[in-house]
């Protein structure tokens, strides 16, 4: 017997209230997207679940694209079967033998349908009766059980469930908003993506690139970044700004030991400026305390004076192994840590000021001319869109 | 020509062979080199490498691409008694086993390492029980073949995993280099540490293969070096061989996944076939992998009958081609306890997607007629 559907739970703590439907409505819509590549499922939306129908379908490729999506507290496979005591005992044995590893199960029937002739407390006996004479090596603990077998009998059929498996919790992206993550290449940026994703937020991404100090491929890792943390939610537009001139003109005619509070501060300004363009209401880094010389609590106060949009920052309070626990879990730690030299490690001063001062950055700011540069800046910027969640259109197809 | 010698080598397909040229031509700048030509080259490593991995139901940095089969081998079992003979000096593996095996083991014993030769039946399988019983507290690693390149006989890997799960200081190794993809073996799923595969037994080329490496393994690297492989295997990249690889193996597992039946009624068809035949045995199990029959003429000298057919532009093997330069009597057949009048007259017909029945309609006919040639002639 084959799963045929999965069930969907989501946490009912953020669907109170009116937001309920939109919140529904956009994990519906993710979940559908996520789901493209099978042509045959469907996702069909009922009192507070969904259910993804398989139709034939792979259950366990679906499956691990569903614990992708945010907004999903825990899915089960299930098994749509007709109300008939033997079927249903089948289907359950079946839907057991889904976790090989499970020693201990218990029955947990329901019958919603009180037209069926079997009652709740003799369903359970019956079917933990056949489960146990079929197996060998599992017990029945009601207490602790490895996997409840969860039976409902309702009007239109009888629905077998197994054993729960989590979801990616957080909400559905694109229910809180959007904004623009600056990403860099390093660990720490991808790390604060997936997080701000997990909140809900939709993102775009900013890339500041410096050809010829840094390379092509330091972008394609960049890019490769983005495309990881679509997995998460939706495509990413990430916008490319040439930074070259900019920073050479900082290194030549800022003092060293401001230099990176300056670059620092151009690259805010930039970004507020295309979040501007995009209609994007915050920005996204990954700076966390103390960590480098710009991420101090002076720098960041230094930095902060040329925008007032929110700055969003998921790992100001993590310690840089829980960062990294994270960017393993979510596939960008092996990206990261490819040794190309990125805008942030390339003209880094000897000794750059920990503790900066708004006065001084404005004051060496303004006897440089950086408008036009800025405006050039963005005026030559372009976007790359990535999608990991397609096979793109490959350049070594016919190779392969 | 009919070519009925798979398991030996098999013939290129004509699209790996473009994609070779193709690599070879256009993207033949080192992966490691910075510049814009390296990076296009390694992407295209990146992509080939992910390609396999996604194929073997595997993480991509498990692969390892090697110069073929006799090297994964190597590679694996003299990588795992380098690094890990502090915790032990013992192995096991199977008195069938290929010779890139066999004389690996027999070089580590050289150097102090304790090996066990398991036998096997009369049809060439490994008693899993037997081999639990040979584990021992030193015993490091399990090499075993997952298809016998001589007999077909498909070993019982799932089980012999699931024994090796419970020693957790053991190594489990498979020599899938005859299964790939006609047995279909699940390497991301059945316990397996390390499993070698090759390029020309799957319509790819000579010089390629791989070793799956399951992540957290470490090997004593055959190469040292430069970082290439993750350190486990030196060496500028052969990017025209790995992308030749991906291709072959892309191509024969979608044939494992559309056309396996077929094969295996052609290989029901040569087994009904042969056995019409006089003074005909067939060694092979019933439930050998679809591609591989082997036979004795008790009698015949084999030599004479390849020579034979081979006149007619028939081709087929005695033994493994690795091991046919030594005298007659076939080693596999010998450990199987079959008696000398079969060791020594014994034939191997290996098949491939590419056969067809009229193929095997003609190889019948001109092995009956040469059988008959042979009697008369030789007076019997």
């Amino acid at each position: 017997m084959e799963f045929d559907h999965i069930l969907i739970r989501y946490g009912e703590l953020f669907i109170k209230g009116k937001n309920r439907k939109y919140f529904e409505r956009k994990l519906q819509s993710n979940l559908i997207k996520k789901l493209k590549e099978f042509n045959n499922v469907r996702v069909s939306k009922k009192r507070d679940r969904m259910y993804v129908l398989l139709n034939g379908e792979d259950p366990y490729q679906v499956m691990n694209k569903c614990q992708l999506v945010f907004g999903i507290h825990t899915l089960s496979f299930a098994i749509k079967v007709e109300k008939d005591a033997d079927v249903i005992k089948q289907a359950a044995l079946a839907a057991l033998q889904d976790s090989p590893e499970a020693r201990t199960f218990k029955v947990s029937a329901k019958r919603a349908d009180k037209e069926f002739p079997i009652r709740s407390q003799d369903l359970n006996q019956l079917i933990g009766g056949y489960v146990l004479s079929n197996t060998e090596g599992i017990t029945v603990n009601v207490h602790h059980p490895d996997v409840e077998l969860k039976v409902e009998v309702r009007n239109d059929a009888a629905y077998i469930t197994a054993q729960d498996y989590p979801g990616a919790g957080g909400l559905p992206v694109g229910t809180t908003g959007n904004s623009l993550l600056l990403l860099s290449g390093g660990i720490d940026s991808p790390v604060s993506g997936y997080l701000t994703l997990k909140r809900g937020v939709e993102l775009e991404a900013i890339h500041f690139h410096s050809p010829p100090y840094t390379s092509e491929r330091a972008k394609q890792k960049v890019l490769d970044l983005a495309s990881e943390l679509s997995k998460y939610g939706n495509k990413i537009k990430v916008h490319i700004i040439p930074f070259t001139a900019i920073q050479e003109k900082i290194h030549r005619e800022t003092p060293e030991g401001y230099s990176m509070t300056i670059m620092r501060r151009m690259m805010m300004r930039i970004s507020a400026q295309i979040a501007k363009q995009q209609e994007i209401l915050s920005l996204t880094t990954g700076e966390s305390l103390g960590q480098v010389a710009s991420q101090t609590m002076e720098s960041m106060n230094a930095i902060n004076e040329v925008t007032n949009l929110p700055i969003i920052r998921p790992l100001a309070a993590m310690d840089k192994l829980e960062i990294i626990g994270v960017s393993r879990k979510i596939n960008t730690y092996d990206l990261s840590v490819l040794p190309y030299e990125d805008c942030c490690t390339i003209f880094v001063p000897k000794a750059p000021k920990t503790k900066p001062t708004r006065e001084k950055a404005s004051y060496y700011e303004s006897t440089v001319e950086f408008s036009q540069d800025i405006a050039d800046a963005i005026e030559q910027s372009y976007i790359v869109e990535v999608n990991g969640n397609e096979e793109s259109k490959d350049e070594f197809e016919d190779l392969l | 020509m009919i070519y009925l010698d798979n398991s030996a080598t098999t013939k290129p397909l004509p699209e790996v062979l473009e994609s070779y040229m193709k690599a070879a031509t256009t993207y033949y700048a080192n992966p490691s080199s910075i510049h814009l030509l390296g990076s296009e080259a390694e992407r295209l490593l990146t992509k080939s490498r992910n390609m396999v991995a996604a194929i073997m139901g595997i993480e991509a940095n498990e692969v390892l691409f090697t110069s073929g089969g006799t090297e994964a081998n190597n590679l694996a079992i003299k990588g795992i008694a380098l690094q890990h003979q502090n915790r032990g000096k013992h192995m096991i593996t199977t008195q069938i086993e290929h010779p890139s095996v066999l004389e690996a083991f027999r070089g580590l014993e050289d150097l102090g390492f304790e090996v066990t030769y398991l036998g096997v039946d009369q049809e060439g399988y490994v008693d899993p029980c037997d081999l639990e019983n040979t584990i021992r507290e030193d015993t490091i690693l399990v090499s075993i073949m997952s298809v016998n390149n001589e007999l077909g006989t498909i070993q019982p890997v799932q089980e012999i995993g699931k024994i090796a799960k419970k020693y957790p200081k053991l190594f489990f190794h498979v020599d899938h280099v005859q299964g790939l993809g006609k047995v279909p073996m699940n390497v991301g799923q059945s316990n397996i540490d390390l499993c070698s595969v090759s390029g020309h037994k799957i319509h790819g080329l000579k010089g390629t293969g791989a070793l799956f490496v399951r992540g957290n393994v470490t090997l004593f690297p055959l190469l040292h070096g430069g970082s290439q492989e993750n350190g486990k295997r030196a060496g500028t990249e052969n990017l025209p061989a790995v992308v030749a690889f991906a291709k072959a193996l892309r191509l024969i597992m979608d044939k494992e996944q559309n056309h396996l039946p077929e094969l295996i009624s052609l290989q029901k068809y040569v087994r009904h076939q042969l056995s019409q035949i006089d003074s005909l045995l067939i060694n092979s199990p019933v439930n050998s992998a679809p591609h591989i029959v082997n036979v004795s003429l008790p009698g015949f000298k084999p030599e004479v009958i390849i020579h034979t057919l081979a006149q007619r532009g028939i081709y087929i093997s005695t033994k493994s081609a690795c091991s046919s330069k030594q005298p007659d009597v076939s080693s596999v057949l010998k450990a199987c306890r079959i008696d000398a009048s079969r060791t020594t007259s014994s034939l191997r017909i290996s098949l491939s997607y590419q056969n067809t029945v009229t193929e095997i309609d003609q190889f019948i006919q001109a092995l009956k007629e040469a059988i008959v040639h042979l009697k008369t002639s030789m007076g019997r």
